[in-house]
């Protein structure tokens, strides 16, 4: 018995630790799309909590009311059909609180797939994250830089994500920014973020994808736009050009650190060009006979 | 084992109806199968890579054969049960051998069909189209050629053993396996063929 | 490449070494026991002949129990690796490896037989059945399974383990990114069990819509087998998906087609929407019968009727359904857009409305009952509360907003093995002591047992609770190693210890069977739990014909209204047996289709063309045989009623 109360205190410590002195990294969010998600969690925690609770209450009351030893010898349990209340409640309470919770998610998948809330008469900058055994390469097409392993990002501006991968599906994952999606080698997929805060952010390939997935990881540094101005200009001054042999040296299996480069890999190797939508995207035809052409290029 | 006389000879015993109504839940399980066949094929219709789309490699006169052949032979079938109905055992076998050879004359325009698809670069390795479209095409083929195999079985014990009602009852639940094919290859012709000649 | 060299393990190292000495000494051991002890006419007779449901019940039980270990091995190996920072007692290949045979043998390989063996063992008795329909089927469904996991299990001293994970996603499973044989394992040993499975959902299907005693309707049946008849419905329709999706897989590998791969048109996630339209009914196929079980379990020792009957066979019904509406919330992230995502997440949170219509029923079930705590029941009392967190963290993971930040991270780790660990495991646990006595003839020792319980219970606590935060502090599932500066360190540990935990656990379940074969009492009677279904009508252990005489039923629970009611359950005088032969075919077509699959994997095309004309061969000769099956005369009958009733 004393055990099972000892289940019953595990939730309010999971409330002490998830709002205690160290945050989680997906609680502690540094943009909208982030905080979207973030409250969605606490809030079906919370919800959650209040199920548990009632059930963890029933089964400890029926446990000490009902138990063969506290009852006397001779009696009988009854034969109970069930009762069209009580079974409405059992199902009108969950049906409540999985309609509320509908509502939810149906408004946040619209928000965490749309330009983040309060950034939507911004232009935003547009960053093509594609992922290699074991690596995510960055192309700037704007300023027309690229970097590898890294990612810088100005601060209070919406960024928009085009990704795709060459090999094994990957997942783009930045905790503090926002929740992940998947890049893969046929199609390129979509993801708004934004960061609130400047600083610097843990960045992940969250996808099972060989070997050297542990390792398949990226800094993200978030500046303000005068800063990024300025560290874009200072790699056009610095880095050396990106050509196809380099790039295709890149590819190649393996860890290979941090570089940057001025050009990006898009002027000799395109994304592939099917969009979004998995079950919709083989039917573009347009895309399907460039985006094999593309796949090529894939190392072997 | 208790026969009982009033129902026909395939469902007289306890376990003839056993068996007939197991097989049934199989031919769902086969349902099942070629939808997925069905729903891959018309994923990857559109996805043809360098290879040649449906409307390049289909011709109407092979598939109408084809079709005509096992729609014929699943009306023979239909016959060749009527006649164990009637315990018309001569009847029967002429009949299970109509179909068989039917089946037989399906498989070999079918595989004439194939060696033509390979020939013309729409192999199996081609595209992810050729893939789908020679396997869904493969399976309902090889389903084909087991019952050709399974129907000679039981016309070998209908011959040595008469019509019993454990025969009756093999021949039975074929002749269900056969219409099943008939079916499949109904919308084989339909939602592969026409729909990739449109 | 050298023919033999093929064979060799990729990555080899000491473990593999050793384990590879360890297989052969055991083999060795096995071969010299039976043969100094003459026991391979007994075996070959009694076992791998045998088309008894018992029996065959049986046989999935040691194989289940084999592979639990086996699975067990391979998570306590995972756990420590990850224990503390930066450890390097495996390597990232070794480690893929790891966590990919430990999926695939735990859902595949040890829960799905542990419900078939309880399925084999309890739905004939437990309808009043002589055998299921078709006795040698099942025979063939066993030795199937039997030869997959077998095929399975020796692919990491034979040419190497996958290592693409349970999933087995393309391309990386392609032969691009996988070159080693490994995935062919995967492809044909999940298939060779596969249609053993399937094979079993077609014939308990029929067997509980056919063979039902007199009286018995569709509502008047025991809620476990309510719950196998819709769990083999979900399997007759989820499992030739999977067929269709390894055959593809296969067929990219070893044939070079273009269905996932990344060039020509090929399609990586055809395999994952695939995979997942059998992958999530699959989920329920493990934990429906478990409900089953928790329903008969509990009402027995509430001592009561099971509290709404007709909701709880609704609910299971609408789970069925819905199980098959929900495949895409595995990948919410693929960039399918909001609105698919929120159709997929509706449905998925739906599915906890008739899940928890059966939680408040069986809480309603101890209402007004005299509970009483044996094992088994202590299995389910624990079940509830660690389910429920399971099953809230699922709600949770259907928001799909919200799933962009949990998806692929330590969080669904330990969210499914919250559900599937108190869901399918105790519940097994729980039957595997329930029907211990029905089985052997002798009870499992409860105090042994409680201490199990406790232990596995709070095992499962300390190793799956901490990976919900590491998981929302961002420690992606599947990562061989991590650095101290995350911080999952702690965390890591704590399971780590809880996975100890498991295993001392496990060991006791052991100890405790050996124990009970030893020291427990022999008299205990065809009902020492005092139950209510028919199951427990006949002896202990149970005659091979079952039932003597067929009973008669008028009610849920005959049997306790044979006890407390004065309802007649067997009318009627012995007669004359019917019982199907045993047969040799079913064990030799699948030692053909283990030489089949074995030279698939390695590509070997003459041993596959002999095996498949073997393979036929054996269905051509069941096509022309004449079995008729054996009668048990009633003097027989008699003889050996008289002497278990001595017994019991």
């Amino acid at each position: 018995m004393k055990r099972k109360w000892a289940l019953l205190g595990i939730v309010p410590a999971v409330m002490a630790v998830l709002t205690g002195c160290e945050p989680l990294l997906v609680l502690d969010p540094k943009g909208p799309q982030a905080q979207t998600q973030a409250k969605d969690i606490m809030l079906s925690i919370g919800i959650m909590s209040f199920i548990v609770i009632a059930v963890f209450a029933l089964l400890a009351y029926m446990l000490i009311k009902y138990r063969a030893s506290k009852l006397p010898a001779d009696y009988e349990p009854p034969h109970i059909e069930g009762s069209k209340v009580v079974e409405a409640i059992c199902i009108g309470i969950p049906v409540i609180i999985v309609a509320f919770l509908s509502v939810v998610s149906v408004q946040s998948n619209n928000k965490v797939e749309a330009m983040p809330k309060g950034y939507e008469d911004q232009k935003p900058l547009v960053i093509y994250a594609s992922s290699s055994n074991w690596k995510w390469h960055f192309s700037y097409p704007e300023e027309n830089i690229e970097t590898v392993n890294y990612l810088y990002i100005p601060t209070d501006r919406p960024l928009e994500f085009k990704l795709y991968s060459y090999g094994p599906i990957t997942s783009f994952w930045i905790p503090q920014l926002g929740g992940q999606k998947y890049a893969m080698s046929d199609m390129v997929n979509t993801l708004y973020l934004a960061a609130d805060v400047p600083g610097e952010y843990m960045g992940r390939n969250a996808n099972f994808s060989g070997k050297g997935f542990a390792e398949n990881t990226f800094n993200v540094k978030a500046v303000t736009q005068d800063e990024f101005d300025k560290w874009v200009k200072e790699v056009k001054a610095t880095a050396a050009p990106l050509t196809e042999e380099k790039f295709k040296e890149l590819l190649e299996p393996g860890h290979v650190g941090q570089s940057t480069y001025t050009g990006t890999h898009l002027a000799f190797m395109p994304a592939p060009e099917g969009e979004h939508g998995g079950h919709d995207h083989g039917s573009s035809d347009a895309g399907e006979h460039s985006e094999h052409g593309e796949s090529n290029h894939n190392h072997h | 084992m208790k026969i009982d006389h009033s129902l026909p000879l395939e469902y007289s015993t306890e376990e003839n109806r056993l068996k007939v109504l197991g097989f049934w839940i199989f031919l769902g399980a086969e349902i099942m199968l070629f939808a997925t066949l069905f729903a891959s094929y018309f994923t990857l219709v559109n996805r043809t890579g360098n290879g040649p789309a449906g409307a390049d490699i289909f011709e109407i006169t092979p598939v109408l054969m084809e079709t005509i052949v096992l729609l014929t032979s699943s009306f023979t079938i239909g016959l060749g049960v009527h006649a164990m109905r009637l315990r018309n055992k001569k009847a029967m076998l002429s009949f299970f051998a109509v179909t068989l050879l039917l089946g037989a004359g399906f498989l070999a325009v079918e595989i004439s069909e194939f060696v033509h698809y390979v020939h013309i670069g729409a192999g199996l390795q081609t595209s992810a189209f050729t893939s789908i479209l020679l396997t869904t095409l493969g399976t309902h083929g090889a389903h084909v050629t087991l019952g050709i195999f399974w129907g000679l079985f039981i016309m070998l014990q209908v011959k040595q053993r008469g019509l019993t009602p454990e025969t009756a009852n093999k021949s039975f639940i074929f002749s269900l396996y056969w219409h099943f094919l008939d079916v499949v290859w109904i919308f084989i012709f339909s939602f592969i063929y026409l729909k990739g000649m449109m | 490449m050298g023919f033999f060299d093929r064979f060799a393990v990729p990555h080899p190292n000491p473990a593999i070494y050793a384990s590879m000495v360890a297989i052969g000494l055991t083999v060795i051991a096995i071969v010299a026991g039976l043969t100094y002890f003459k026991k391979w006419g007994y075996l070959w007779r009694e076992w791998l002949t045998t088309v008894d449901h018992k029996r065959i019940g049986i046989m999935y039980l040691i194989s289940a129990l084999l592979m639990l270990f086996r699975g067990g091995a391979d998570a306590i190996m995972m756990r420590a690796q990850l224990a503390v920072p930066d450890n390097t007692l495996l390597d990232a290949q070794h480690y893929n490896e790891i966590f990919t045979t430990h999926g695939v043998v735990m859902i595949i390989f040890m829960a799905m037989p542990f419900i078939m063996a309880l399925m084999n063992f309890v739905v004939p008795l437990q309808i009043g059945a002589r055998d299921v329909a078709f006795p040698r089927l099942n025979a063939l469904s066993f030795w199937l399974f039997f030869m997959g996991a077998m095929l399975f299990n020796i692919s990491f001293v034979i040419g190497g383990s996958p290592d693409a994970g349970w999933t087995s996603y393309f391309p990386l499973a392609g032969n691009e990114f996988s070159q080693s044989v490994g995935t062919n394992y995967y492809m044909i040993a999940i298939q060779i069990a596969g249609i053993g499975t399937l094979m079993t959902g077609i014939n308990f299907i029929t067997t509980i819509l056919k063979m039902r005693a007199p009286g018995m309707t569709l509502m008047k049946m025991p809620m476990f087998t309510w719950s196998s008849l819709i769990t083999n419905v979900i399997i007759v329709f989820a499992f030739p998906v999977l067929t269709v999706a390894l055959a593809m897989g296969t067929l990219d590998r070893l044939f070079g087609t273009n269905f996932f791969t990344t060039d020509n048109g090929g399609m990586d996630m055809l395999w994952a929407n695939l995979f997942w339209v059998w992958g999530h009914p699959e989920v329920y196929i493990l934990i429906l019968p478990a409900f089953g079980i928790y329903s008969e379990v509990i009402s027995t020792f509430a001592r009561r009727n099971l509290y709404g009957y007709k909701s709880m066979v609704a609910s299971m019904v609408v789970i069925s359904v819905f199980s098959f509406l929900v495949w895409a919330h595995h990948f919410f992230t693929m960039g399918q857009g909001a609105v698919a995502n929120s159709i997929f997440s509706i449905t998925t949170m739906a599915i906890a409305i008739p899940t928890g219509v059966k939680i408040f029923n069986w809480l309603f079930t101890l209402w007004k009952g005299k509970i009483v705590i044996t094992t088994p029941m202590l299995y389910a009392l624990l079940f509830i509360p660690l389910f429920t967190i399971g099953g809230v963290t699922g709600v949770m993971l259907g928001m799909s907003a919200a799933d962009y930040q949990y998806h692929n991270t330590m969080f669904l780790v330990a969210h499914f093995h919250m559900v599937i660990i108190p869901g399918v495991v105790f519940a097994m646990l729980a039957g595997l002591t329930y029907y211990w006595p029905k089985m052997f003839g002798f009870m499992l020792n409860e105090r042994i047992g409680k201490i199990t319980a406790w232990t596995i219970a709070i095992g499962t606590l300390l190793a799956f609770m901490p990976m919900f935060f590491s998981g929302l502090d961002g420690q992606a599932r599947r990562m061989y190693t991590y650095s101290a500066s995350t911080g999952f360190g702690v965390w890591n540990m704590i399971s780590f210890i809880g996975a100890l935990g498991l295993a001392a656990g496990f060991v006791l379940i052991v100890y405790n069977i050996y124990h009970s074969i030893r020291y427990a009492s022999r008299d205990i009677g065809s009902d020492p739990w005092d139950a209510r279904t028919l199951e427990w009508a006949t002896h202990s252990p149970v005659p091979a014909y079952n039932f003597a005489v067929v009973p008669q039923v008028d009610s849920i629970e005959a049997f306790w209204d044979a006890k407390k009611k004065g309802h007649i359950l067997f009318k009627g005088e012995y007669e004359k047996i019917h019982m199907p032969n045993n047969s040799g075919v079913p064990f030799i077509m699948s030692c053909i289709f283990f030489v089949w699959g074995f030279s698939f994997v390695f590509s070997m095309w003459i041993p596959v063309i002999i095996s498949t004309i073997g393979i036929f061969a054996c269905m051509a000769l069941r096509s022309f045989e004449e079995d008729h099956g054996h009668y048990i005369s009633v003097e027989k009958i008699e003889e050996t009623e008289t002497k278990l009733r001595g017994v019991s």
